[in-house]
Order: C-alpha cells, then structure tokens, then sequence
C-alpha cells in the first residue's frame, strides 16, 4: 500500500487552473512528511495541458484522462471517475481546489465513497504522532478557525481555497504518467451538459487575481462602478461587489464577494463604499492588504483594514487613481 | 409532481455585528432564520409548481431541534404545502456527511420524489457539502450554483453560474438542485400562507422512524471531527485617515504599493 496524497486538478477552457498546481505543491509538502506519494489526477480534452507540469512541480505520478466527454463541466461524469480511482488507488488523502468544480464534485465523491470532506480549507498541516491530515478553515463567518481531522474514514478529503498556498518553483524531475481508461460505463450519466458561454468581455474569474476593487451601496449609483474599473484596471485586479449591488443589479452574481457570493484573498483588497457586514468580510478578510474607503468612521470595514479612508469616496477614489497615474507615468518615463 | 425543499436554520447573521477585539460574532439580540439562499430554493419550487400542473407537492424538509419547527412553519408561510421535522437527540454534532444521511433516508421515506431542491450553501457552515452528498446517496443526478430552472416534461433544463462564465444542462428527474441568490427574489409570506403556516401540524420523525443505522447519526457517526477552534485576533493596525490628512494617508498607501510590487 502506497496510501498517496491525490491531487485532483482541474482543466477549464482547456488550461490547467492554477489552484491545481499549488495544490501539487502543498501535497509534495505534506507526503514527505508522511514519506508517501504525490499522485495528480488530470481530467482532460485539449491538447494544451502538459502533464509533465504536474511532476516538475512535485507529483511522482499523474493518473489522466484525455476524452472528448470533459470538454464541458460534467459533474456527473467526473464523480464516477474520481470515485473510481479513489477506489482503484486507496490514497490517504485527496485534495481539490475549492472551486464551484471541486465543491461540487468532491462532496459528491464523499456521499458516494462514504467518508469525510472538509470544504474551504486554508491551512493543512500533519499531525506528528497520528500522522493524521489537520485540515484548517474559517467558520461562522471566518471569525474563527475550526482544525478538523478525518480519523477513521480514508481517504482524508479537502477542497482547498485557491491562492491559500504558493505554487512551487518547478524542478526537472521524472515521474510516472499512467493513463486512466475511461470505460463507457462510466461515461454513461443523467446529466447532459448543453454548452458554456462565457462572461461578456475580458473578465477573469476575480478569485485568480492579486487585486480586486469592490464596490458597495455607498457608490450611489450602478455607474460609479467605472471609477471602480479604472482603478481595477491601473492594478491588474478586478472588480468586486458586496451583496446588495447584486441585488440592486448594478454587477452580475459572478463579481459577488462575501459568503453568498466568492471567497476571495487577493494580495490587495479595496471595500469602497462597504460598510462590512458580516457575511461581506468573511468572503474577504484574508486578503493581504487590506484598503477601506467609506463616509462613516464607524463603519467595520475600518477594524477589518490595514488602510481606512474617511470621507466622501467621490472625493477619495478620483485622487488614489490620478496620483497611481502620475506614479505609473513618472516610473514609465524612467524607463524611456 | 413531488417537490422536497431542504430548508436550514441559521442564526441571523446579516444582523450581527463583530466584536473586533475577540473576532466573535455579539449574537445578542439576533435571532434565528431560514438560511437565505434555501428561500431561493423554495421560491424556485414556487415558481416551479406555477408551471407544472397538475398537482405538484412542496414538501419543506428540517433537520434540527425543536425549535427548527419555526424555519418550517415559516417556509409554509412562504408556499410550501407541508413540511417534515427531522429531529432526535442522537442528530446533535451532525457534519455534512451524517446530515446527508438523515436528509436522504427521509427522502426514501416521502417516497415519489420528484426535484429536490436546496441553497447552495449555508451562511453559518457554508461547506455547501450537504446537497451533492444527498444526491450521491440517493444516487441520482444533481447540479450546482444553479441561476435558472427551466423544468420541462421529463428532463429540466438549468443555467449554472460559475466563475468565469455560465453552463447549460439538462437532467434527468429525479434530481437535486442546489440554487444561488442570482435565481430569484424570495417571495413574502401571504396572510394565507401564515394562517395555514400557523395551524399546520408539523410532522416529526425520529431516527428510529427513519431506520437510520446508530453508526451514522450526530458527532459519532461523523467521519469528520472538529479538534481544535482558534479565535483569530485582530491583526490589522488600523491606519485611518480623514479631512486634511487623507492626501498623506494616500500618498503613504501608494508608497506600500510600490514596495510590495503591486503598483
């Protein structure tokens, strides 16, 4: 028995998300302390994923499967294969990213295969004398930290936040690639995905960006969100929005930040015009710096920031964005 | 048609404020509600029964203590025709997986299930665990991060919002639904909902009515296992800045910026 760390990575529009690598390295991380395999599980359809990435950045064996049926998200399908490879494999511990993918399919998986899943994960450690997964995740609202273990049900399942763990420097190194095939039977499924459209525009998934300005009732109007996209913009970032803009329709469900809507922790986070209810700071205080911007010194959003701004944010925003420029001009001009 | 609505109690949290030196939610005061994205859910099979003649049952499920039987009468209130309280000392310290287990051996005991629908998450767990395991344990098809219900004849058609854009499926009945806020907006309990609500008998069941093995049930049966709870201290110094000084506070943010390569 091998009882490897499994890694299940994920493929969308043909790329390898990169939760799937930082996954690969928490997982080389924690089965060396357990002196174990790190076997990656690649559920694909294009041409473009090179599954030698997985073991430069630490797996010793990719299990995959390349096959028109994942060109489109099947959830179905995925949680037979992954059921049966946990099976096939008997690994100690299983990791996805906590994605709308993984939190969709690993849960399955545990009703399935009858063991334990903790979701959201954002630290996971080994316990020295039991050599059990310690599987760390915000709770009531991220105002505590909860340390789960699955102590008797193998495998130890987790989905993992994105952007929790840093992806490894990749390293030549040689590896296993073992290729799963896929049996009609499993194909087979009640679920018939029909197509995909994608967001309108450039928009990136705002969970995969370093930056993201949000944006709450205080911007008065759903068109003093371009001031929002200017600053997004001048940053790399994204472009975020607290519960009740979606509700007012100003921004679409997929820019929604706090606990119904995404869970993020990029490296900056702007809250302007967000007071900071609870379920809107717990879908961001993680992040690393933190930038409030808001009228009322009372506002929580200010115990939750590194940076706080009081004052009018029409008054506020306009100047932070011309003095970014005139930054970026005047560096720009250095390099000429 | 059979609908079973699985419904969650949840303190109110959009009312709570946050003690920002312990890092605990101040719950004084605050009360207990039907998790929010669960009234989508039940919207959702309001909007459903509208389309779906003849006949559709919405059937709101619990589990939880007694005092669950007011997110129940409240969901009545709010359409649904009855509603089951699953309730036994023995669910207490339930995690995903056990909970999926007594929401799925009721849904074997109501029998001719048709749709069975739920928020994708609640806002005090928010594993959003429970749906796909219910699914997987009864074996049937499910879906998740649902923005759009389109039930048709045999199949129903659903709009799945996800991170970078929106997917399109069609399922098999029965299945399972986990719905997000962007689906609806939740209805208002009418005067006659409540008047019905307020006289309904709830109907309870035990896990001995339910034949759910010992194994399963509460923190025993539990493959997961809190060990250790932490309360993170407040980290951040708060640097504030107002009036005049906010041309220096702005100025001293860009220079941060810089330094940590952001800019």
């Amino acid at each position: 028995m091998h009882r490897d760390v499994m890694v299940i990575t994920e493929v969308r529009q043909n790329k390898l998300l990169p939760v799937s690598l930082e996954l690969t390295g928490k997982a080389r991380a924690l089965a060396d302390k357990l002196k174990t395999r790190v076997t990656a599980v690649v559920l694909y359809n294009g041409m473009d994923v090179e599954l030698e990435t997985m073991i430069n950045h630490g797996a010793d064996r990719v299990i995959h499967s390349r096959d028109k049926i994942f060109r489109l998200f099947n959830q179905a399908v995925h949680t037979n294969v992954i059921s049966r490879i946990i099976e096939e494999e008997a690994p100690e511990i299983v990791l996805a990213g906590a994605t709308s993918t993984g939190r969709t399919v690993l849960p399955a998986v545990a009703g399935r295969i009858n063991t334990g899943l903790t979701a959201d994960c954002t630290g996971l450690d080994i316990e020295q004398e039991s050599g059990l997964l310690l599987q760390t995740r915000p709770a009531i609202g991220g105002n505590i930290m909860a340390t789960i273990k699955t102590p008797e049900h193998r495998p130890q399942m987790a989905t993992v936040r994105p952007k929790t763990f840093k992806i490894p420097d990749p390293v030549r190194r040689s590896g296993e690639i073992i290729e799963f095939k896929l049996s009609e039977h499993l194909k087979k499924t009640s679920v018939e995905p029909l197509g995909f459209k994608k967001l309108p525009g450039n928009e990136e998934n705002i969970q995969e960006l370093d930056v993201i300005v949000s944006g709450g009732k205080g911007l008065k109007r759903k068109e003093s969100f371009k001031m929002l996209e200017r600053l997004a913009k001048l940053l790399d970032g994204a472009v975020g929005a607290s519960r009740p803009t979606i509700e007012a329709k100003w921004m679409d469900y997929p820019h929604q930040v706090g606990l119904s809507g995404k869970v993020v922790s990029p490296k900056l986070y702007f809250a302007i015009g967000i007071s900071g209810a609870i379920q809107h700071i717990a879908g961001m205080e993680t992040s690393g710096l933190i930038v409030a911007v808001n009228k009322d010194k009372n506002a929580p959003i200010f115990e939750f920031s590194d940076y706080g701004f009081c004052g009018d944010l029409f008054d506020i925003l306009p100047k932070l964005i011309s003095r970014i420029e005139e930054k970026k001009n005047a560096d720009g001009d250095q390099h000429v | 048609m059979r609908i079973v609505v699985l419904i969650k109690q949840v303190p109110d949290t959009d009312d709570v404020k946050l003690d920002p030196e312990k890092g605990t939610m101040i719950r004084e005061g605050t009360g207990n509600i039907i998790n929010p994205l669960d009234l989508n859910a039940l919207q959702a099979a309001v909007e459903i029964k509208a389309v779906m003649k003849p006949e559709t049952r919405i059937t709101a499920v619990s589990m939880g203590p007694l005092s669950t039987e007011y997110a129940l009468r409240e969901a009545m209130a709010l359409g649904a025709d009855d509603c089951l309280l699953l309730t036994d000392r023995r669910f207490a310290g339930a995690d995903s997986w056990s909970t999926a287990k007594v929401l799925s051996c009721a849904i074997k005991e109501i029998g001719e299930v048709d749709i069975i629908l739920a928020g994708e998450k609640a806002t005090d767990g928010e594993t959003g665990q429970v749906g796909p395991e219910v699914a997987a344990m009864l074996n049937i098809p499910f879906s998740t991060y649902i923005s759009d219900i389109k039930p048709g004849e045999n199949k129903v058609t659903v709009t799945r919002t996800v991170e970078d854009g929106y997917e399109l499926q069609r399922i098999d009945y029965p299945c399972l639904m986990t719905v997000i806020s962007a689906i609806n907006n939740p209805g208002m309990p009418t005067l006659e909902g409540k008047m019905r609500a307020r006289r309904a008998a709830i109907k309870r069941m035990s896990a001995d009515e339910l034949r759910i093995d010992e194994k399963a049930l509460g923190l025993k049966g539990s493959p997961t296992r809190v060990v250790k709870v932490t309360t993170p201290k407040k980290t951040r110094q708060t640097r504030l800045y107002s009036g005049s000084s906010i041309d220096e506070g702005i100025g001293e943010l860009i220079e941060v910026l810089e330094a940590k390569g952001l800019l």
